[in-house]
Protein backbone atom coordinates (compact mmCIF):
# COMPACT_ATOMS: atom_id res chain seq x y z
CA UNK A 1 0.00 0.00 0.00
CA UNK A 2 1.59 3.47 -0.99
CA UNK A 3 2.67 5.51 1.70
CA UNK A 4 1.39 8.62 0.10
CA UNK A 5 -0.19 9.82 -3.21
CA UNK A 6 3.63 10.34 -4.79
CA UNK A 7 4.75 7.23 -3.28
CA UNK A 8 2.85 4.44 -5.04
CA UNK A 9 6.10 2.63 -4.98
CA UNK A 10 7.03 1.94 -1.42
CA UNK A 11 7.66 -1.79 -2.57
CA UNK A 12 10.82 -0.48 -4.60
CA UNK A 13 12.86 -0.85 -1.43
CA UNK A 14 16.36 0.01 -1.71
CA UNK A 15 17.93 0.36 -4.82
CA UNK A 16 21.34 1.49 -6.51
CA UNK A 17 22.85 3.60 -8.90
CA UNK A 18 23.64 1.97 -12.37
CA UNK A 19 27.01 2.47 -12.84
CA UNK A 20 29.79 1.50 -15.55
CA UNK A 21 32.20 -0.24 -13.38
CA UNK A 22 29.71 -2.91 -12.42
CA UNK A 23 28.16 -3.68 -15.80
CA UNK A 24 30.23 -6.47 -15.82
CA UNK A 25 29.33 -7.69 -12.30
CA UNK A 26 25.96 -7.20 -13.09
CA UNK A 27 25.87 -9.23 -16.19
CA UNK A 28 28.03 -11.75 -15.04
CA UNK A 29 26.57 -12.70 -11.54
CA UNK A 30 22.87 -11.01 -11.91
CA UNK A 31 22.88 -9.91 -8.74
CA UNK A 32 19.30 -9.53 -6.64
CA UNK A 33 19.16 -5.50 -6.90
CA UNK A 34 15.73 -4.26 -6.01
CA UNK A 35 15.95 -1.53 -8.88
CA UNK A 36 18.28 0.59 -10.30
CA UNK A 37 18.06 4.53 -10.80
CA UNK A 38 20.00 5.69 -14.38
CA UNK A 39 21.26 9.16 -15.42
CA UNK A 40 19.23 9.92 -17.72
CA UNK A 41 21.29 12.15 -19.49
CA UNK A 42 23.67 9.12 -20.11
CA UNK A 43 20.89 7.32 -22.15
CA UNK A 44 19.50 10.22 -23.87
CA UNK A 45 21.66 8.81 -26.88
CA UNK A 46 20.40 7.72 -30.71
CA UNK A 47 22.46 4.63 -30.16
CA UNK A 48 24.63 2.41 -29.69
CA UNK A 49 26.30 0.49 -26.17
CA UNK A 50 24.62 2.74 -23.82
CA UNK A 51 20.86 1.72 -24.94
CA UNK A 52 22.39 -2.13 -25.43
CA UNK A 53 23.24 -1.89 -22.39
CA UNK A 54 19.55 -0.06 -20.54
CA UNK A 55 18.12 -2.88 -22.57
CA UNK A 56 19.65 -5.96 -20.97
CA UNK A 57 19.09 -3.90 -17.99
CA UNK A 58 15.55 -3.56 -18.62
CA UNK A 59 15.19 -7.37 -19.42
CA UNK A 60 16.34 -8.30 -15.55
CA UNK A 61 15.77 -5.43 -13.74
CA UNK A 62 13.21 -2.52 -12.40
CA UNK A 63 15.04 1.41 -13.39
CA UNK A 64 13.71 4.43 -12.55
CA UNK A 65 15.20 7.71 -14.24
CA UNK A 66 16.94 10.61 -12.52
CA UNK A 67 18.07 13.03 -14.48
CA UNK A 68 20.69 16.32 -14.03
CA UNK A 69 20.31 19.06 -16.58
CA UNK A 70 16.43 19.95 -16.56
CA UNK A 71 16.97 22.45 -14.59
CA UNK A 72 13.70 23.38 -13.48
CA UNK A 73 14.87 26.19 -11.71
CA UNK A 74 16.99 28.24 -14.45
CA UNK A 75 14.59 31.53 -16.17
CA UNK A 76 15.10 30.36 -19.58
CA UNK A 77 12.13 27.58 -20.49
CA UNK A 78 12.47 24.28 -20.96
CA UNK A 79 14.63 22.71 -23.55
CA UNK A 80 12.69 21.03 -26.46
CA UNK A 81 15.09 18.55 -27.58
CA UNK A 82 15.98 17.53 -23.63
CA UNK A 83 12.27 16.83 -23.16
CA UNK A 84 11.89 14.82 -26.88
CA UNK A 85 14.63 12.86 -25.59
CA UNK A 86 13.92 12.22 -22.31
CA UNK A 87 10.36 11.13 -23.52
CA UNK A 88 11.59 8.84 -25.60
CA UNK A 89 13.54 7.51 -23.05
CA UNK A 90 10.90 7.19 -20.95
CA UNK A 91 8.95 5.22 -23.18
CA UNK A 92 11.95 2.72 -23.46
CA UNK A 93 12.56 2.39 -19.40
CA UNK A 94 8.81 2.96 -18.76
CA UNK A 95 9.68 4.27 -15.46
CA UNK A 96 6.92 4.39 -12.84
CA UNK A 97 8.34 8.32 -11.94
CA UNK A 98 10.81 10.63 -12.57
CA UNK A 99 13.45 12.98 -10.95
CA UNK A 100 15.32 15.76 -11.25
CA UNK A 101 16.27 18.58 -9.03
CA UNK A 102 15.21 21.73 -7.63
CA UNK A 103 17.86 24.43 -9.00
CA UNK A 104 19.74 25.84 -12.28
CA UNK A 105 22.67 25.58 -14.20
CA UNK A 106 21.85 26.87 -17.86
CA UNK A 107 21.32 30.69 -18.85
CA UNK A 108 20.55 31.63 -22.31
CA UNK A 109 21.15 27.82 -23.87
CA UNK A 110 24.34 27.57 -22.40
CA UNK A 111 24.86 24.95 -19.47
CA UNK A 112 26.86 24.86 -16.62
CA UNK A 113 26.44 21.15 -15.78
CA UNK A 114 26.18 21.78 -12.31
CA UNK A 115 23.44 22.46 -9.54
CA UNK A 116 23.21 25.59 -8.71
CA UNK A 117 20.73 26.63 -5.71
CA UNK A 118 17.91 29.02 -6.51
CA UNK A 119 17.57 32.65 -4.58
CA UNK A 120 14.78 31.28 -2.25
CA UNK A 121 12.00 34.27 -3.51
CA UNK A 122 8.34 33.70 -4.51
CA UNK A 123 9.07 34.47 -8.50
CA UNK A 124 11.62 31.80 -8.51
CA UNK A 125 9.13 29.36 -7.29
CA UNK A 126 6.37 30.58 -9.38
CA UNK A 127 8.38 29.69 -12.50
CA UNK A 128 9.93 26.79 -11.10
CA UNK A 129 6.15 25.05 -10.61
CA UNK A 130 5.50 26.06 -13.93
CA UNK A 131 7.70 24.62 -16.08
CA UNK A 132 7.57 21.47 -13.26
CA UNK A 133 3.93 21.41 -14.66
CA UNK A 134 5.15 21.41 -17.85
CA UNK A 135 7.61 19.10 -18.00
CA UNK A 136 5.27 16.39 -16.31
CA UNK A 137 2.09 17.24 -18.61
CA UNK A 138 4.84 16.84 -21.67
CA UNK A 139 6.52 13.16 -20.55
CA UNK A 140 3.01 12.14 -18.68
CA UNK A 141 4.88 10.72 -15.90
CA UNK A 142 4.86 11.41 -12.45
CA UNK A 143 7.74 13.65 -11.45
CA UNK A 144 9.66 14.80 -8.20
CA UNK A 145 12.20 17.13 -7.52
CA UNK A 146 14.67 17.06 -5.57
CA UNK A 147 16.42 18.98 -2.77
CA UNK A 148 20.32 19.60 -3.32
CA UNK A 149 23.14 20.63 -1.82
CA UNK A 150 24.69 24.27 -1.68
CA UNK A 151 27.25 25.84 -0.56
CA UNK A 152 26.06 29.21 -1.15
CA UNK A 153 22.55 31.69 -0.38
CA UNK A 154 21.79 34.53 -2.28
CA UNK A 155 20.76 37.83 -0.53
CA UNK A 156 17.51 37.95 -2.54
CA UNK A 157 16.35 34.96 -0.93
CA UNK A 158 12.69 35.54 0.70
CA UNK A 159 12.35 32.50 3.02
CA UNK A 160 14.18 29.62 4.13
CA UNK A 161 15.42 26.36 1.26
CA UNK A 162 12.47 24.05 3.15
CA UNK A 163 9.86 26.91 2.56
CA UNK A 164 10.77 27.16 -0.72
CA UNK A 165 10.53 23.76 -1.75
CA UNK A 166 7.17 23.66 0.00
CA UNK A 167 6.14 26.88 -2.13
CA UNK A 168 7.46 24.90 -5.06
CA UNK A 169 5.94 21.25 -4.61
CA UNK A 170 2.30 22.76 -3.58
CA UNK A 171 2.02 24.83 -6.71
CA UNK A 172 3.56 22.22 -9.23
CA UNK A 173 1.78 19.68 -7.36
CA UNK A 174 4.97 17.28 -7.68
CA UNK A 175 6.61 14.82 -5.53
CA UNK A 176 9.77 15.20 -3.38
CA UNK A 177 12.87 13.34 -4.33
CA UNK A 178 14.53 14.01 -0.51
CA UNK A 179 18.09 13.47 -0.08
CA UNK A 180 19.05 13.66 3.11
CA UNK A 181 22.46 14.12 2.60
CA UNK A 182 21.94 16.88 0.98
CA UNK A 183 20.10 18.27 4.56
CA UNK A 184 22.98 17.34 5.92
CA UNK A 185 25.86 19.09 3.62
CA UNK A 186 23.54 22.20 3.52
CA UNK A 187 22.78 22.60 7.02
CA UNK A 188 26.62 22.58 7.43
CA UNK A 189 27.04 25.24 5.43
CA UNK A 190 25.24 27.13 6.07
CA UNK A 191 24.26 26.28 9.84
CA UNK A 192 20.89 25.88 10.21
CA UNK A 193 19.19 22.68 11.93
CA UNK A 194 18.70 19.75 9.79
CA UNK A 195 16.01 17.85 11.65
CA UNK A 196 14.31 21.72 11.75
CA UNK A 197 14.52 21.33 7.41
CA UNK A 198 13.58 17.54 7.37
CA UNK A 199 10.29 18.48 9.49
CA UNK A 200 8.66 21.02 7.64
CA UNK A 201 9.00 18.77 4.71
CA UNK A 202 5.35 17.82 3.50
CA UNK A 203 6.15 14.14 4.36
CA UNK A 204 3.30 13.34 2.20
CA UNK A 205 4.90 14.04 -0.96
CA UNK A 206 8.35 12.35 -0.36
CA UNK A 207 8.32 10.05 -3.30
CA UNK A 208 11.82 8.49 -3.22
CA UNK A 209 15.11 9.31 -0.80
CA UNK A 210 18.37 9.58 -1.46
CA UNK A 211 21.00 8.80 0.57
CA UNK A 212 24.94 9.34 0.11
CA UNK A 213 28.55 9.96 1.72
CA UNK A 214 30.18 13.68 1.19
CA UNK A 215 33.68 14.92 1.94
CA UNK A 216 34.56 17.33 4.61
CA UNK A 217 36.70 20.16 3.95
CA UNK A 218 38.14 22.72 6.36
CA UNK A 219 35.35 25.24 5.96
CA UNK A 220 33.01 23.99 3.88
CA UNK A 221 31.43 20.20 3.15
CA UNK A 222 31.49 18.94 -0.30
CA UNK A 223 28.88 16.59 -2.05
CA UNK A 224 31.13 13.88 -3.88
CA UNK A 225 28.88 10.78 -3.68
CA UNK A 226 32.57 9.20 -2.91
CA UNK A 227 32.12 7.75 1.06
CA UNK A 228 29.77 5.55 2.87
CA UNK A 229 26.78 7.08 4.49
CA UNK A 230 27.66 8.51 7.84
CA UNK A 231 25.45 8.32 11.02
CA UNK A 232 24.48 11.67 10.96
CA UNK A 233 22.73 10.92 7.64
CA UNK A 234 21.43 8.07 8.59
CA UNK A 235 19.72 9.77 11.62
CA UNK A 236 17.95 11.90 9.21
CA UNK A 237 16.96 8.85 7.37
CA UNK A 238 15.37 7.26 9.80
CA UNK A 239 13.26 10.16 11.06
CA UNK A 240 12.66 10.53 7.49
CA UNK A 241 11.16 7.04 7.01
CA UNK A 242 9.15 7.61 9.85
CA UNK A 243 7.36 10.80 8.81
CA UNK A 244 7.06 9.44 4.96
CA UNK A 245 6.50 5.58 5.65
CA UNK A 246 7.95 3.18 3.28
CA UNK A 247 9.64 5.41 0.87
CA UNK A 248 11.72 3.78 -2.54
CA UNK A 249 15.59 4.45 -1.24
CA UNK A 250 18.56 5.04 -3.62
CA UNK A 251 22.40 5.26 -2.48
CA UNK A 252 24.45 7.40 -4.40
CA UNK A 253 28.25 6.35 -4.93
CA UNK A 254 29.44 8.36 -8.06
CA UNK A 255 32.95 8.52 -7.45
CA UNK A 256 36.06 6.27 -6.47
CA UNK A 257 33.73 3.81 -7.02
CA UNK A 258 33.90 0.74 -5.13
CA UNK A 259 33.15 -2.86 -5.62
CA UNK A 260 29.12 -3.88 -7.15
CA UNK A 261 29.18 -5.53 -3.74
CA UNK A 262 30.37 -3.13 -1.21
CA UNK A 263 28.33 -0.49 -2.74
CA UNK A 264 25.24 -2.93 -2.43
CA UNK A 265 25.70 -3.32 1.31
CA UNK A 266 26.06 0.10 2.20
CA UNK A 267 22.64 0.79 0.46
CA UNK A 268 21.08 -2.31 2.53
CA UNK A 269 21.35 -0.85 5.61
CA UNK A 270 19.10 1.63 4.78
CA UNK A 271 16.28 -2.04 5.60
CA UNK A 272 17.36 -1.44 9.21
CA UNK A 273 15.57 1.66 9.12
CA UNK A 274 12.29 0.73 6.72
CA UNK A 275 9.39 -1.34 8.50
CA UNK A 276 9.44 -4.66 9.11
CA UNK A 277 7.39 -5.79 6.34
CA UNK A 278 8.91 -3.89 3.89
CA UNK A 279 12.59 -5.66 4.65
CA UNK A 280 11.09 -8.90 4.09
CA UNK A 281 9.90 -7.53 1.10
CA UNK A 282 13.32 -6.46 -0.10
CA UNK B 1 17.13 41.87 -9.33
CA UNK B 2 14.41 39.49 -11.19
CA UNK B 3 15.41 36.16 -11.75
CA UNK B 4 17.11 36.17 -14.81
CA UNK B 5 19.62 39.30 -13.70
CA UNK B 6 20.87 37.24 -10.62
CA UNK B 7 21.54 33.87 -13.15
CA UNK B 8 23.11 35.76 -15.53
CA UNK B 9 25.77 37.48 -13.34
CA UNK B 10 26.08 34.71 -11.48
CA UNK B 11 27.05 32.36 -14.23
CA UNK B 12 28.76 35.35 -15.64
CA UNK B 13 31.48 34.87 -12.56
CA UNK B 14 31.41 31.47 -12.67
CA UNK B 15 32.48 30.69 -16.17
CA UNK B 16 35.53 33.19 -16.03
CA UNK B 17 38.55 30.90 -15.55
CA UNK B 18 40.90 30.51 -12.78
CA UNK B 19 43.60 32.09 -11.77
CA UNK B 20 47.09 29.63 -12.14
CA UNK B 21 46.52 28.78 -8.50
CA UNK B 22 43.16 27.40 -9.12
CA UNK B 23 41.42 30.40 -7.68
CA UNK B 24 38.38 32.93 -9.23
CA UNK B 25 39.55 35.76 -10.49
CA UNK B 26 39.45 38.82 -8.54
CA UNK B 27 38.22 41.11 -11.86
CA UNK B 28 35.93 40.09 -14.85
CA UNK B 29 37.28 40.63 -17.77
CA UNK B 30 35.43 44.72 -18.46
CA UNK B 31 37.40 45.19 -15.02
CA UNK B 32 34.50 45.31 -12.65
CA UNK B 33 35.46 43.64 -8.83
CA UNK B 34 34.40 39.69 -8.41
CA UNK B 35 34.64 40.46 -4.87
CA UNK B 36 32.18 43.57 -5.12
CA UNK B 37 29.54 41.14 -7.53
CA UNK B 38 29.93 38.31 -4.67
CA UNK B 39 29.28 40.39 -1.78
CA UNK B 40 25.83 41.87 -3.70
CA UNK B 41 24.65 38.54 -4.35
CA UNK B 42 25.78 36.34 -2.06
CA UNK B 43 25.48 35.64 1.88
CA UNK B 44 29.25 35.23 3.88
CA UNK B 45 28.86 32.80 6.73
CA UNK B 46 31.14 32.68 10.08
CA UNK B 47 34.11 30.70 7.56
CA UNK B 48 34.04 31.77 4.74
CA UNK B 49 33.26 34.86 2.54
CA UNK B 50 30.96 35.87 -0.28
CA UNK B 51 33.91 35.58 -2.69
CA UNK B 52 35.21 32.46 -1.17
CA UNK B 53 31.68 30.58 -1.38
CA UNK B 54 30.99 31.70 -4.87
CA UNK B 55 34.47 30.42 -5.64
CA UNK B 56 33.47 26.95 -4.79
CA UNK B 57 30.98 27.18 -8.13
CA UNK B 58 33.67 28.58 -10.14
CA UNK B 59 35.86 25.70 -9.64
CA UNK B 60 33.21 23.20 -9.73
CA UNK B 61 32.44 24.76 -13.25
CA UNK B 62 36.37 24.49 -14.72
CA UNK B 63 37.03 21.46 -12.73
CA UNK B 64 34.18 19.62 -13.96
CA UNK B 65 34.44 20.64 -17.94
CA UNK B 66 37.90 20.36 -18.23
CA UNK B 67 38.29 16.94 -17.07
CA UNK B 68 35.50 15.91 -19.48
CA UNK B 69 37.30 17.66 -22.52
CA UNK B 70 40.43 15.84 -20.96
CA UNK B 71 39.50 12.62 -21.21
CA UNK B 72 37.46 13.32 -24.66
CA UNK B 73 40.51 14.03 -26.44
CA UNK B 74 43.56 11.80 -24.62
CA UNK B 75 45.06 11.78 -27.98
CA UNK B 76 45.51 15.52 -28.47
CA UNK B 77 47.00 15.71 -24.63
CA UNK B 78 49.41 13.58 -26.18
CA UNK B 79 50.46 15.84 -28.69
CA UNK B 80 50.91 18.95 -26.85
CA UNK B 81 52.29 19.33 -23.39
CA UNK B 82 50.20 19.19 -20.08
CA UNK B 83 50.25 22.67 -19.85
CA UNK B 84 49.61 23.78 -23.33
CA UNK B 85 46.68 21.62 -23.36
CA UNK B 86 45.14 22.95 -20.21
CA UNK B 87 45.56 26.62 -21.84
CA UNK B 88 43.96 25.30 -24.89
CA UNK B 89 41.46 23.92 -23.04
CA UNK B 90 40.93 27.06 -20.89
CA UNK B 91 40.83 29.76 -23.91
CA UNK B 92 37.90 27.42 -25.94
CA UNK B 93 35.55 26.40 -23.25
CA UNK B 94 36.01 29.98 -22.34
CA UNK B 95 34.76 30.68 -25.80
CA UNK B 96 32.96 27.75 -26.50
CA UNK B 97 30.88 27.00 -23.46
CA UNK B 98 28.31 24.03 -22.97
CA UNK B 99 25.43 24.55 -25.40
CA UNK B 100 24.02 20.96 -25.10
CA UNK B 101 22.82 19.73 -22.21
CA UNK B 102 25.44 16.60 -22.01
CA UNK B 103 28.82 17.08 -21.64
CA UNK B 104 29.20 14.23 -24.26
CA UNK B 105 29.00 17.25 -26.89
CA UNK B 106 31.78 19.37 -25.29
CA UNK B 107 34.22 19.31 -28.32
CA UNK B 108 31.84 19.02 -30.91
CA UNK B 109 32.84 22.85 -31.90
CA UNK B 110 36.99 21.89 -30.85
CA UNK B 111 38.31 21.55 -34.82
CA UNK B 112 36.60 24.18 -36.69
CA UNK B 113 37.89 26.05 -32.90
CA UNK B 114 41.20 25.21 -33.36
CA UNK B 115 41.43 26.27 -37.17
CA UNK B 116 40.81 29.91 -36.01
CA UNK B 117 43.22 29.18 -33.08
CA UNK B 118 46.45 27.44 -34.42
CA UNK B 119 49.04 29.22 -32.15
CA UNK B 120 47.54 26.48 -29.49
CA UNK B 121 48.89 23.38 -31.62
CA UNK B 122 51.87 25.68 -33.08
CA UNK B 123 54.04 22.58 -34.52
CA UNK B 124 52.20 20.27 -34.64
CA UNK B 125 49.19 21.84 -36.44
CA UNK B 126 48.28 19.12 -38.87
CA UNK B 127 48.70 15.82 -36.96
CA UNK B 128 46.91 18.21 -33.74
CA UNK B 129 43.59 18.78 -36.88
CA UNK B 130 43.59 15.17 -37.63
CA UNK B 131 43.49 13.91 -33.96
CA UNK B 132 41.11 16.29 -33.17
CA UNK B 133 38.78 15.03 -36.27
CA UNK B 134 39.08 11.50 -35.32
CA UNK B 135 38.50 11.84 -31.81
CA UNK B 136 35.16 13.28 -32.54
CA UNK B 137 34.55 11.18 -34.86
CA UNK B 138 35.06 8.23 -32.27
CA UNK B 139 32.70 10.23 -29.66
CA UNK B 140 29.62 10.46 -32.46
CA UNK B 141 30.45 7.10 -33.38
CA UNK B 142 30.13 5.61 -29.70
CA UNK B 143 26.31 6.52 -29.81
CA UNK B 144 24.97 7.79 -32.73
CA UNK B 145 22.06 6.30 -34.68
CA UNK B 146 22.00 2.45 -36.28
CA UNK B 147 19.67 2.40 -39.14
CA UNK B 148 18.27 -0.95 -40.05
CA UNK B 149 20.99 -2.17 -42.35
CA UNK B 150 20.97 -2.68 -45.97
CA UNK B 151 22.47 -6.25 -47.40
CA UNK B 152 23.28 -5.14 -51.36
CA UNK B 153 24.29 -8.65 -51.81
CA UNK B 154 21.40 -10.20 -50.62
CA UNK B 155 18.49 -7.90 -51.56
CA UNK B 156 18.64 -9.14 -55.24
CA UNK B 157 17.68 -5.36 -56.08
CA UNK B 158 20.90 -4.41 -56.63
CA UNK B 159 21.20 -2.29 -59.74
CA UNK B 160 23.05 1.02 -61.43
CA UNK B 161 20.46 3.17 -60.13
CA UNK B 162 20.75 2.00 -56.67
CA UNK B 163 21.56 4.70 -54.11
CA UNK B 164 22.88 3.68 -50.87
CA UNK B 165 22.62 5.27 -47.23
CA UNK B 166 25.71 5.28 -44.99
CA UNK B 167 24.93 4.28 -41.48
CA UNK B 168 24.83 7.59 -39.08
CA UNK B 169 27.78 6.51 -36.63
CA UNK B 170 29.97 5.99 -39.75
CA UNK B 171 32.86 8.19 -40.24
CA UNK B 172 35.11 8.56 -43.21
CA UNK B 173 38.31 10.66 -42.61
CA UNK B 174 40.99 11.76 -45.24
CA UNK B 175 43.85 12.24 -42.82
CA UNK B 176 47.50 13.45 -43.40
CA UNK B 177 49.04 11.58 -40.24
CA UNK B 178 48.12 7.83 -39.03
CA UNK B 179 46.96 9.37 -36.01
CA UNK B 180 44.74 6.25 -35.56
CA UNK B 181 47.68 4.35 -34.48
CA UNK B 182 48.71 7.83 -31.77
CA UNK B 183 45.61 7.36 -30.54
CA UNK B 184 46.00 4.16 -29.83
CA UNK B 185 49.14 4.57 -27.89
CA UNK B 186 47.47 7.73 -25.93
CA UNK B 187 44.66 5.84 -24.69
CA UNK B 188 46.80 3.62 -23.28
CA UNK B 189 48.48 6.44 -21.25
CA UNK B 190 45.24 7.93 -19.74
CA UNK B 191 42.72 5.39 -18.59
CA UNK B 192 39.02 7.02 -18.60
CA UNK B 193 37.73 7.92 -15.43
CA UNK B 194 34.14 6.69 -14.51
CA UNK B 195 32.83 9.79 -12.78
CA UNK B 196 29.49 10.74 -12.50
CA UNK B 197 29.80 12.30 -9.39
CA UNK B 198 28.20 16.19 -9.93
CA UNK B 199 31.28 17.60 -7.28
CA UNK B 200 34.77 17.47 -8.79
CA UNK B 201 37.62 17.83 -6.78
CA UNK B 202 40.14 18.88 -8.90
CA UNK B 203 41.71 18.87 -12.29
CA UNK B 204 42.48 15.51 -13.03
CA UNK B 205 46.17 15.43 -13.15
CA UNK B 206 47.09 11.95 -14.30
CA UNK B 207 50.04 10.21 -14.96
CA UNK B 208 52.38 12.81 -16.77
CA UNK B 209 51.96 12.49 -20.71
CA UNK B 210 55.39 12.18 -22.57
CA UNK B 211 54.94 14.32 -25.78
CA UNK B 212 55.02 11.22 -28.08
CA UNK B 213 57.24 11.04 -31.03
CA UNK B 214 55.61 12.33 -34.08
CA UNK B 215 54.58 10.30 -36.71
CA UNK B 216 55.77 10.92 -40.04
CA UNK B 217 53.28 12.29 -42.32
CA UNK B 218 51.78 9.76 -44.76
CA UNK B 219 47.98 9.88 -46.16
CA UNK B 220 45.86 7.55 -44.49
CA UNK B 221 41.97 6.29 -45.35
CA UNK B 222 39.93 5.93 -42.48
CA UNK B 223 36.80 4.24 -41.36
CA UNK B 224 35.26 4.90 -38.13
CA UNK B 225 32.51 3.29 -37.22
CA UNK B 226 30.40 0.75 -34.50
CA UNK B 227 30.17 -2.60 -34.51
CA UNK B 228 28.23 -4.64 -32.03
CA UNK B 229 28.88 -1.91 -29.47
CA UNK B 230 32.50 -1.03 -30.03
CA UNK B 231 33.78 1.65 -32.10
CA UNK B 232 36.50 0.41 -34.53
CA UNK B 233 38.87 2.34 -37.30
CA UNK B 234 39.93 0.51 -40.27
CA UNK B 235 42.24 1.71 -42.82
CA UNK B 236 40.56 2.07 -46.51
CA UNK B 237 42.50 2.51 -49.93
CA UNK B 238 41.97 5.35 -51.50
CA UNK B 239 39.87 4.02 -54.21
CA UNK B 240 38.04 2.28 -51.89
CA UNK B 241 37.68 5.68 -49.67
CA UNK B 242 36.78 7.74 -52.63
CA UNK B 243 33.72 5.22 -53.93
CA UNK B 244 32.48 5.08 -50.50
CA UNK B 245 32.40 8.91 -50.16
CA UNK B 246 30.85 9.21 -53.65
CA UNK B 247 28.30 6.77 -52.32
CA UNK B 248 28.04 8.54 -48.84
CA UNK B 249 27.13 12.11 -51.39
CA UNK B 250 24.07 10.70 -52.08
CA UNK B 251 25.37 9.36 -55.60
CA UNK B 252 23.79 6.39 -57.22
CA UNK B 253 25.92 3.20 -57.60
CA UNK B 254 26.95 3.40 -61.44
CA UNK B 255 28.20 7.11 -61.16
CA UNK B 256 30.01 6.26 -57.36
CA UNK B 257 31.51 3.74 -59.74
CA UNK B 258 32.34 6.32 -62.39
CA UNK B 259 34.22 8.47 -59.92
CA UNK B 260 36.14 5.48 -58.76
CA UNK B 261 37.07 3.85 -62.58
CA UNK B 262 38.39 7.63 -63.25
CA UNK B 263 40.89 8.26 -60.94
CA UNK B 264 43.57 6.09 -62.39
CA UNK B 265 41.87 4.78 -65.67
CA UNK B 266 40.33 1.12 -64.95
CA UNK B 267 38.23 -1.32 -66.70
CA UNK B 268 35.22 -2.03 -64.88
CA UNK B 269 35.54 -5.54 -65.83
CA UNK B 270 38.97 -6.25 -64.39
CA UNK B 271 37.63 -3.96 -60.93
CA UNK B 272 34.56 -6.28 -60.85
CA UNK B 273 35.99 -8.71 -57.99
CA UNK B 274 37.47 -5.88 -56.32
CA UNK B 275 34.24 -4.08 -55.99
CA UNK B 276 32.72 -7.67 -54.64
CA UNK B 277 34.80 -7.96 -52.18
CA UNK B 278 34.48 -4.28 -50.47
CA UNK B 279 30.51 -4.82 -50.87
CA UNK B 280 30.80 -7.87 -49.31
CA UNK B 281 32.84 -6.55 -46.53
CA UNK B 282 31.21 -3.42 -45.60
CA UNK B 283 28.10 -5.53 -46.04
CA UNK B 284 29.01 -7.64 -43.36
CA UNK B 285 30.50 -4.57 -41.11
CA UNK B 286 27.35 -3.08 -41.21
CA UNK B 287 27.91 -0.04 -42.95
CA UNK B 288 25.15 0.90 -45.15
CA UNK B 289 21.56 1.32 -43.66
CA UNK B 290 18.11 0.56 -45.78
CA UNK B 291 18.00 3.45 -48.25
Amino acid sequence: MPANRFNGNSDYGVGIGLRVPHYQHIFAKKPVVNWFEIISENFMVDGGRPLQILDQILERYRVVQHGVSMYFGSAEPLNREHLTRLKKLVKRTKTPWLTDHLCWGSVDGRYTHDLIPMPYTFEAAKRAAQKIREARDFLEVPLAVENVSSYAEFHVSEMTEWEFLNEVVEDADCGILLDVNNIYVSSRNHGFDPFEYLHRVPAERVAQIHIAGHSKYQKYILDTHDHPVIDPVWALYARAIEMAGPTATLLEWDDRIPSFNEVHREALKARRYQPAQLREAS
Amino acid sequence: MNLEQLQQAVFEVTRQPLTPSEQMRPRLPDGRSIREIANALIKPNDRMTSFERLQIYNQQYWFRIMSSLSEDFPGLRSLISERKFEKLAVAYLNECPSESFTLRNLGSRLEAWLRKHREYIAGVERVALDMVRLEWADIDAFDALDLPRFMPAESGQLSGATVFRLQPHLHLLDLAYPVDDLLLHARGLNAKSETVSNAVLKFPHKAKIRRSSLPKPGKVYLAVYRLQGGVYFKRLTRNGFALLQALGQGQPLEKAIEVFLLRPRRRLDRIGPQLQEWFQDWSSLGWFAQP
